[in-house]
């Protein structure tokens, strides 16, 4: 048997707002909708932005994509700011038991002198690359519309932010604090031959304009390659040689990558399936980006995993593309 | 390895963990990765000097996020479940709730695109994580907001399309083209604009007086917002007074373009707040204080002490001010006459105040209320009384600038209009004030841009010719239900029913209901 409250119900004279119940139906709607839908302004702008005035402010314009209706992508996580900082307020917490962890029994400073140096050299400069991504993503929050895709990129910038800080703290954690290893790595990301191809795509994608070619170069095909090879293969790569303690460490960017790949995914699904000229421009900047992706990551591959776990991930981004019915040179091993 | 001895300190730990992440570009040029960092004229000569105006690493920004939000969700859930718009002060509070989703909370997006936007238009890479922070707030009081309200949407009207009618609705047009005008400025002045302006110097203006009206009005829903909202707004506010000092002491060439910008919007934000001191004074049944009351503790005392301790960087308070000032007495019963005449095409309800709260208007307005505006307002409900409700059919003269009809009077004769006009390229433009009219005059090749609503309805671009249509077809504004007067309204008949009484003893009850 069942206990009941009395209560006082009201019959409500409508179950949801305007814009969502034209989408879906005067229906009780999800907290995701009304936090995703049609918020932002669509028309009579007054002024023509000083900084652009070829377009007007939310300009649809601002991509060569076409979408009949932009609110056609969504994001399978369903995350508006309550449950996306909810979401990460639970991983943050298990890398600070991590980070706790490492720091306390002195883990990192343990490794052999050697490690400890590839750490810095190799691991700790993509921080760099991920302040890139910040900034990418934070410009395209801005020049989007619809909410559902500009609020994924603005947490995506601010989850960029977070990560280049979790790196910085490795290396915070080898020189007990005093910035000596933050300079060190640095030095490494300006004038090591290593890291220049990546700082110069870095760079190069610093001043792209089209949004949407933006995100797929950042979202998709950089990081499609750079997070498998740095966090599953460098990671292997890395306990090999008795530094498995550093994954702990990088467990929050590896979760990270699977949940981005749900959105990432779903964003490129609709594109690509909207017309044949979308998924032609999609094809011609991956023609354009992608080698020069896998050619940015090839010094990092070469100094660690070895240039087979590069291409092994680069013949899986190839899969991944050609789901969406876009080719990327997938077996060049 | 390399042994520094030295532990960082929090802030050059901070640092590391931002700006430290930025270098210095070889393989593209500064300029055309940061393309839009001069065209202002503003000179920083040394991003460097940038004084991070809060230490918040995005673990912890996570950590109390998803805090606050969990607690104002549970109390969003308690909300709904227990009916609380039954226990609100009257339901004529619910047209101030209608006020801010369709005039403020639109512009809570419109700032998470313009703080996004600026967060990568910055060289300096602490000013950009500032003001990405506050983009992704900005986001958050965008969505929580429409959360707030959205149990309200429910039971009342008025609050059914708000971002559809923020585009579109006349009144609308001055919160919008406040924020288009920021949004298309660069981000120098975006950031003088809203970061300084609006979010420092009249954020207790504007925010809070919706927030505190609540706390006295029984909604707990978005009081609570307001409290949740409280440590975000307390970091924009040290966000827009590091701007402004970091501004002026990079290059004394900064000072004049910082004082245009901050005349400027002094007054647009001041014509803006137009609209908050009528909430203020006719919509809220508990008063919380006045508008004169508020803008005489926020503006001139606070404000005052600002601008003072801005006099050693060579700026004075904004031009105009005196006449702001002045208008603390007028603004209010000003703006709540237009409304009233208006209510046909507004999404929310006006009606005349009851006899106790023209007596508060009286003694909170002892100079102005009652020589020049009870007399108006009793005659109103008396024609009102007669079957005559006054509704004004011929729609008003704006502002080219502030999109305000023209309605303020002058300082010095309170019975005469303020209107100044010029003639700009062979045509005439038409302004409420100096204030107004000067900004004109500095960007004309902007304003003239403006989207102004009575304009574009006699036009023939609002879907229709005659006012109804306009209201109906291109507001969706639901006529009979969303606009005219509140009293008789569906609203006011469904709030006499949740309070057991009938709807035939019309004004009797809205005075006990008021109580």
């Amino acid at each position: 048997m069942s206990i009941e409250i009395k209560t006082n119900s009201v019959e409500p004279i409508r179950q949801t707002y305007g814009h969502i119940a034209r989408r879906f139906g005067d229906k009780p709607a999800s907290r995701y909708q009304e936090a995703s839908y049609d918020l932002e302004a669509k028309t009579n702008f007054h002024y023509r932005p000083l900084w652009d005035s070829k377009h007007t402010l939310n300009d649809p314009m601002r991509t060569a994509i076409r979408m009949e209706d932009w609110y056609a992508i969504t994001d399978p996580r369903q995350f508006y700011y309550g449950a996306y900082v909810g979401n990460r307020a639970k991983m943050q917490e298990a890398a600070e038991t991590s980070f706790g962890f490492c720091e306390k029994r002195n883990l990192l400073t343990r490794l052999p002198e050697t490690t400890q140096k590839q750490i810095l050299r190799l691991l700790v400069p993509l921080r760099h690359v991920e302040l890139g991504a910040n900034m990418n993503n934070s410009k395209i929050a801005g020049d989007v519309n619809a909410t559902t895709v500009s609020q994924m990129h603005i947490y995506t910038a601010m989850d960029r932010l977070g990560i280049g800080q979790y790196l910085s703290r490795i290396a915070l954690m080898l020189d007990g604090s005093t910035g000596a290893a933050l300079d060190e790595s640095k030095g490494y990301w300006m004038d090591d031959e290593l890291w220049q191809p990546m700082r110069k795509l870095v760079e190069d994608t610093l001043v792209v304009d089209d949004w949407f070619e933006l995100t797929l170069v950042q979202n998709v095909l950089m990081d499609g390659l750079l997070f498998p090879l740095v966090y599953e293969k460098m990671d292997q790569w890395l306990g090999d040689q008795d530094a498995e303690d550093v994954s702990m460490l990088t467990e929050f960017m590896r979760d990270w990558y699977k949940e981005s790949l749900r959105w990432t995914n779903a964003m490129i699904k609709v594109v690509a399936a909207e017309s044949d000229a979308n998924r032609e421009q999609l094809q011609a900047w991956i023609d354009q980006w992608e080698p020069r992706a896998y050619n940015a990551l090839k010094p990092l591959a070469e100094a660690s995993t070895g240039i087979e776990a590069l291409d092994e991930i680069r013949a899986q981004l190839s899969i991944r593309l050609k789901k969406f019915q876009l080719q990327s040179q997938g077996v060049s091993a | 390895m390399v042994v520094k001895n030295k532990k960082l300190n929090l802030k050059d730990k901070y640092q590391y963990l931002t700006r430290d992440m930025a270098w210095e570009p070889t393989y593209q040029k500064k300029k055309d990765i940061f393309p839009d960092e001069d065209f202002e004229g503003i000179k920083i000569t040394d991003w460097s000097q940038w004084e991070d105006p809060f230490r918040l690493t995005m673990d912890a920004y996570w950590k109390y996020q998803a805090e606050k939000e969990k607690k104002l969700y549970a109390i969003f859930d308690a909300f709904a479940q227990n009916n609380g718009h039954q226990n609100i002060s009257d339901a004529r509070y619910v047209n101030a709730l209608k006020l801010f989703l369709s005039g403020v909370s639109p512009l809570e997006h419109a700032a998470f695109q313009g703080y996004a936007k600026v967060g990568r238009q910055f060289s300096g890479a602490g000013a950009r994580v500032a003001c990405q922070m506050q983009a992704i707030d900005e986001l958050r009081h965008s969505q929580t907001q429409q959360h707030a309200m959205s149990h309200y949407n429910k039971h009342f009207n008025g609050l059914h399309d708000a971002a559809h009618m923020h585009d579109r609705v006349w009144f609308l047009s001055v919160p919008k083209s406040f924020f288009d005008d920021a949004r298309s400025a660069g981000p120098f002045e975006f950031l003088t604009a809203i970061s300084f302006s609006f979010e420092y110097v009249l954020t207790n203006l504007l925010f809070v007086p919706f927030m505190s009206g609540a706390a006295y009005n029984g909604d707990m829903a978005t009081v609570t917002f307001g409290f949740s909202a409280q440590s975000d707004e307390a970091r924009h506010m040290t966000l827009g007074l590091e701007v402004i000092k970091f501004i002026l002491e990079q290059h004394e060439d900064n000072v004049p373009i910082v004082q245009r910008w901050i005349d400027k919007w002094f007054w647009r934000g001041f014509r803006l707040l137009s609209l908050v001191g009528m909430m203020m004074d006719y919509m809220l049944p508990n008063k919380v204080m006045s508008w004169a009351e508020a803008w005489e503790v926020y503006y001139e005392q606070n404000g005052g002490a600002l601008f003072k301790d801005l006099e050693r960087y060579g700026i004075r308070p904004p031009k105009y001010q005196d006449i702001a000032n002045d208008a603390k007495h007028h603004v209010s019963h000003q703006a709540w006459s237009t409304f009233y005449q208006y209510s046909q095409a507004t999404n929310f309800h006006t009606w005349m105040p009851e006899k106790e709260e023209m007596d508060w208007l009286s003694e909170k307005y002892p100079d102005t209320f009652d020589k020049y505006y009870r007399p108006r307002f009793e005659h109103w409900a008396k024609e009102h009384a007669e079957g005559r409700r006054f509704y004004n059919n011929t729609l008003p003269q704006l502002c080219q600038v502030c999109q305000i009809p023209t309605i303020f009077t002058e300082k010095e004769d309170p019975t005469a209009l303020s209107h100044r006009q010029i003639v700009h390229e062979g045509e005439r433009y038409h302004f409420c004030s100096d204030g107004c009219c000067d900004i004109f005059k500095h960007e004309p090749e902007k304003y003239v841009q403006a989207w102004l609503p009575v304009h574009q309805i006699y036009q023939g671009n609002c879907e229709g010719g005659d006012v109804e249509t306009v209201v109906s077809k291109y507001y969706h504004i639901n006529i009979g239900e969303d606009n005219f007067e509140y009293i008789g309204s569906p609203d006011h008949k469904r709030w006499l029913s949740i309070k057991g009484k009938s709807s035939d003893t019309k004004a009797d009850s809205a005075k006990q209901d008021a109580a």
